[in-house]
């Protein structure tokens, strides 16, 4: 016959369940309501004026933000083709061939450092290293800023996910007569593959709110950028720009373009999930 | 007496400082089922993987003696570890389908990832190695189906294919069924019975029944060692050794 749970122990795991119940709730609170706020605020601007115009001249009502969409879309675009190869490869060489020699060691600790820069010094970097020796502001700038951004991230959460991938799997490729980069190649990063998209998709949701180091390499512009050598305008500026002025109208506008930006990166994130979703399927 | 498939001459094996092998010397021969017991520990496992060159994979892990393939020292300095593995193949103890293949491509792995693309010649293969791990029936209607989706025992077939599908020489089989149910295993030692007319195998075993079931040949390994190696029969009826017969009385491992 097993005693019953005595009082003492009951309430000590209800209160504690609670607890955690509290927890949770608060959390997702925040989350939500966070959200919800945007959601809330940003609605009521969102028009297709918003999408397709450019800004009005300062102080008159209406126009959109198109510009800063597009900035924002070919920013993160030139970030990610920076930062994801080099994220990648390097995340591969710290897991496959450098989990326990001095380059890997120093891969590791380099990458940490790198993560642990102020955003606004990565802008003074790009602007020292891009901006000065061309002499104007550009798309380039902002883009390299934020690639070199998205390194660390890329690196040690690809190194994560391939360690995750068993050693059986790699033992049982290597036994069929593989050589060591085709385990590699096709059968251990395969397997890591939809974690590592869900790492760069993170890094790209992170850097996509980045304001500090755009303001001074990618800088701003009122009317569309061509190409990748002029300054443009983007969304997290732009709010910056607009929350801080005295007209209600741009008030209005940067909660929109909060929203955006915010559907922008949960749309990258479910796309890419698909993608992935599918391949494995198929 | 044909000449035999492997001449195994005083190899020893350490990880790192400990000496994991000592001096084993044995032979194994063509067409037979030579079953390697042992208490745990006894080194069995590092054994097998000496025969296909996955020992020297784990960091500080290294080997010494001559390990002859049909003649030749699968350690000697000109040799490729990978082609040796073409041609000794492993199943392991967990069976490990590879997750983001289906069961077509876990089969035509060895095959396709090393040049094979004509479709037909690896739809051929893929059958013929499916039939010859008496998995084919079962699988011919959904092999576009992960290979994970399959029972444990399928899984474990699966991965039998899959290293058939190479067509190796020899088939090293590390406790393949110690995490199968009773219904899985007896499929499989059936199935080894009947591939020992076409390929040499090297079972490791930690239950001494299933060696008595299944090989021609036995040896027993304690601490590093090789204690006896002969004919099934006489290990198992008549052993030489005291320590053989302990360990096969059951007094101790």
């Amino acid at each position: 016959m097993t005693p019953a749970l005595s009082l003492p122990r009951k309430l000590t795991n209800a209160f504690m369940l609670s607890l955690t119940g509290v927890c949770t709730a608060l959390v997702l609170g925040v989350l939500f309501f966070i959200l919800g706020y945007i959601a809330y605020h940003g609605i009521s601007a969102l028009d297709w004026d918003f999408f397709t115009k450019l800004p009005k001249p300062v102080g008159e009502k209406g126009g959109g933000m198109a510009n800063a969409i597009v900035g924002t879309v070919k920013l993160l675009g030139l970030a990610s083709l920076i930062g994801v190869p080099i994220g990648f490869f390097g995340g591969v060489y710290l897991s496959e061939y450098g989990r326990k020699n001095t380059l890997g060691f120093l891969i590791r600790y380099a990458a940490d450092l790198l993560n642990g820069i102020p955003s606004i010094v990565m802008g003074i970097f790009a602007y020292t290293i891009v901006v000065l020796p061309m002499k104007h502001f550009s798309t380039l700038a902002g883009g390299v800023a934020l690639g070199v951004m998205m390194i660390p991230i890329a690196v040690r959460s690809t190194e994560e996910f391939l360690k995750l991938v068993p050693a059986s799997i790699r033992e049982a490729a290597l036994a069929l007569g593989l050589a060591e980069w085709k385990v590699i190649s096709f059968v251990v990063i395969p397997t890591a593959l939809r974690g590592i998209v869900t790492g760069v998709m993170l890094d790209l949701a992170r850097v996509a709110g980045e304001t500090a180091p755009l303001l001074f390499t990618a800088f701003s512009n009122r009317f569309w950028s061509r190409g990748w050598l002029e300054p443009t305008a983007s969304l997290p500026v732009m709010i910056y720009t607009y929350a801080i002025a005295p007209y209600e109208d741009w008030h209005r506008q940067a909660w929109a373009a909060g929203l955006v930006l915010l559907i922008l990166v949960l749309g990258a994130n479910l796309l890419s999930r698909l993608i992935l979703h599918r391949q494995l399927k198929g | 007496m044909s000449k035999p498939v492997f001449e195994i001459e005083k190899l020893n094996a350490w990880f790192g400082e400990r000496h994991v092998l000592k001096d084993i010397t044995l032979k194994i021969e063509a067409q037979q089922v030579t079953a390697i017991i042992g208490p745990s520990g006894c080194g069995k496992s590092t054994f097998i993987r000496c025969l296909n060159r996955l020992h020297e994979v784990v960091p500080g892990a290294r080997v010494s003696g001559t390990v002859l393939l049909d003649g030749t020292d699968i350690n000697g300095p000109t040799v490729d570890p990978v082609s040796i593995r073409q041609r000794v193949g492993m199943v392991f103890q967990k069976p490990n389908p590879f997750p983001t293949m289906s069961v077509y491509d876990n089969v035509g792995a060895g095959l396709r990832l090393n040049g094979m693309r004509r479709r037909a010649v690896l739809d051929e293969r893929v059958e013929k190695a499916l039939k010859q791990s008496v998995l084919w029936d079962e699988v011919k209607d959904v092999l576009h189906k992960s290979g994970g989706s399959l029972s444990g025992g399928q899984q474990q077939r699966l991965c039998i294919a899959r290293a058939l599908a190479v067509e190796p020489e020899v088939l090293l089989l590390d406790e393949p069924c110690s995490a199968l149910d009773p219904i899985a295993t007896a499929r499989i030692e059936e199935l080894l019975l009947d591939l020992k007319k076409a390929y040499t195998i090297v079972i490791v075993t930690h239950n001494m029944q299933q060696a008595a079931r299944v090989s021609d040949v036995t040896g027993f390994f304690l601490l590093g060692e090789l204690i006896e190696f002969g004919e099934t029969k006489q290990i198992f009826t008549n052993p030489k050794d005291r320590r053989t017969e302990d360990y096969i009385t059951g007094r101790f491992g």
